[in-house]
């Protein structure tokens, strides 16, 4: 209410031709941003530039003493070691066929609950469960609940038809670990996916339909080009989310059994080893690599608000 | 359209929403399955075949609390009420001006500095994680809550930036110009103008940072011991029980995804709009 009652006094102002100077302006427009722009850069950026630095010495923590200068002795060191490379192979593979196999799945189910049935709201909620866990939960819910060999729910099942009764995680703990990740991420791409069913033009699909193109005519021509921008968003945030999982890959096989990623190896380098010198080494080319991807990624996100960039 | 197409039609529609159902379900059973063994008594929980019908009990819940002896998780359950809380409303004060400032104002190559905060989600965090557990160390505040209260919202700033961004965008200039003329200053044009026709996206744009906040394990896990421990750091506890306790695990599971479970189901329809971003519309 102040702003009403000032507002006799302060209007004359913008009109009398005092005008602050574009300098100040300019200022003005920026200042809201800074605290933010200011804070991220100290939050995110100064500590990777740390690690740039520390990632050129030879340092244990257990011997502070005998920190050293190395140069791209880390490097080279990461780059041969079998393990190292061994979990960047890792990484890539967890993150795609998660990704795929969940966008796939979660359009199937944008599609299913996309059309009008008796209940919808509640398959939708039931459906949405699996993001909402908290990742450790749903991992400890898959390792000690559903995948134990001896009591868990699947081999359960698998006795009431006289299943083998397989040790799931110490056979195959890859496709193990991307099950869950798969069953946690798959409600996310659904979400995002039916928004994207639901801004549909329907007159045009009416149309379509009238002029007798088949469900499956309106899904390749009309609806799949409309869902393209957001199978790119939800591929893109998967991908951010799924390269760094760190929460299932410790809490349902603790990186054994060749399941260890980028971001569990690192983890372990310096949280378990203490090499911090080897362990920035690795964190950088994580980095690297992500700029490769992000790069790429970017340019499809950019595409995602072309039509905004008039505004500016 | 004949009548014979349009009852095919309506059978199979019939058919897919069966199908929807069944899938639901199917997603939602191994929540079910851990809801039902959270009743259960330890003996009952650990058998093959499953029991379905064995008694219920309130034990894995009363073992959970340390009713009998143990660790209580109640300091683990504030730590993380209060770090995902602060750091949201961190986040929020953060990224409305600047959502303000790339969206209604927007300042020159805007769009390069809403790459720049997105492109600080794609630095991984183990990238910086060992610079701030020995900046951490040296300043004394490993184990310390307002560390992940900072961490967090550097975390979740980008995402909310952006999200915002798109939501604030929607905002009409005309509104805000009447009010500026009115000779309102910025702060009141944010809180008396911006902000309530903003208010859902905010909404919206909050739940997923208290989520994340509430979820997050890589910080938390090297970064707090015993005093500012999280409650996925206390869950941690039990990857190397072997599911000994495996009431104890699936009510301890199921009381710390309660919160983030209410959130979510109260508000599917801003959690859909909040992680499509805004972008795309």
């Amino acid at each position: 209410m102040t702003a009403m009652t000032t507002a006799p006094v302060a209007a004359p102002a913008p009109s009398t031709g005092h005008r602050p100077p574009a300098k100040l302006r300019a200022w003005a427009t920026r200042a809201p941003l800074l605290p933010a722009l200011i804070f991220m850069i100290v939050v995110t950026q100064l500590p990777f530039v740390a690690t740039l630095v520390i990632s050129f010495f030879n340092w244990n923590a257990l011997y502070p003493k005998a920190r050293h200068f190395a140069g791209v002795d880390n490097y080279r060191e990461v780059l041969t070691d079998a393990d190292l490379r061994q979990s960047v192979g890792t990484t890539i593979l967890l993150t795609v066929s998660v990704v795929l196999a969940s966008l796939v799945l979660g359009l199937a189910l944008a599609l299913l609950l996309n059309r009008k049935f008796r209940g919808r709201g509640i398959v939708r909620t039931l459906l949405i469960a699996p993001f909402l866990v908290v990742p450790v939960a749903a991992a400890l819910l898959w390792k000690h609940v559903l995948f134990n060999p001896e009591y868990g729910l699947f081999n359960g099942l698998l006795h009431y038809v006289g299943g083998p009764q397989p040790d799931w995680i110490s056979n195959t703990p890859l496709i193990a670990v991307e099950a869950a990740l798969v069953w946690q991420w798959t409600p996310f791409m659904m979400l995002i996916l039916l928004a994207g069913l639901q801004s549909r033009d329907h007159e045009q699909i009416e149309a379509a339909r009238v002029d007798g193109a088949s469900d499956w005519q309106i899904f390749r021509h009309l609806t799949l080009p409309h869902l393209r921008r957001y199978l790119e968003l939800g591929a893109l945030l998967g991908s951010i989310y799924i390269v760094q999982n760190f929460d299932a890959v410790f809490t349902l096989t603790s990186g054994g059994l060749g399941t260890a990623n980028l971001p569990y190896t690192v983890y372990q380098t310096f949280y378990q080893a203490h090499e911090n010198g080897l362990a920035s080494a690795a964190g950088v080319l994580v980095v690297i690599g992500s700029i490769i991807i992000a790069t790429f990624a970017l340019r499809v996100v950019s595409s995602l608000f072309r039509e905004e960039v008039s505004r500016a | 359209m004949s009548a014979v197409a349009a009852h095919s039609r309506s059978r199979r529609g019939a058919g897919l929403g069966l199908l929807a159902w069944l899938v639901g379900l199917l997603f939602f059973l191994p929540i079910a399955w851990m809801a039902l063994t959270s009743f259960h008594s330890e003996a009952d929980a650990a058998t093959n075949p499953p029991s379905f019908a064995a008694a219920l009990t309130l034990d894995g819940y009363r073992d959970f609390f340390g009713v009998g002896g143990g660790a209580s998780p109640w300091p683990a359950l504030i730590n993380s009420t209060v770090a995902s809380l602060v750091s949201t409303l961190c986040v929020l004060l953060l990224a409305f001006p600047a959502a303000y400032a790339l969206s209604i104002r927007p300042v020159r190559k805007w769009t390069d500095v809403l790459f720049f905060f997105l492109s600080t989600k794609m630095l991984p965090v183990v990238a910086g994680l060992l610079p701030i557990y020995l900046f951490a160390k040296n300043a004394g505040m490993l184990d310390n809550i307002w560390l992940l209260v900072i961490l967090y919202t550097s975390m979740n700033l980008p995402i909310a930036v952006w999200m915002m961004q798109s939501f604030l965008a929607e905002v009409p200039v005309a509104v805000i110009e009447a009010a500026q003329l009115d000779g309102a200053r910025l702060p009141t044009v944010l809180s008396r103008v911006v902000a309530p026709i903003a208010l859902p996206g905010i909404a919206a744009t909050a739940l997923i940072c208290f989520i994340f906040s509430w979820n997050e394990l890589l910080f938390a896990r090297v970064l707090t011991g015993v005093v500012a421990e999280t409650a996925p750091v206390f869950l941690t506890g039990f990857i190397t029980s072997q599911g000994l306790f495996l009431a104890k695990v699936c009510a301890a599971s199921l009381v710390i995804s309660l919160p983030v479970l209410a959130a979510g189901f109260a508000a599917q329809d801003k959690l859909v709009q909040g992680l499509s971003l805004g972008a795309v519309k």
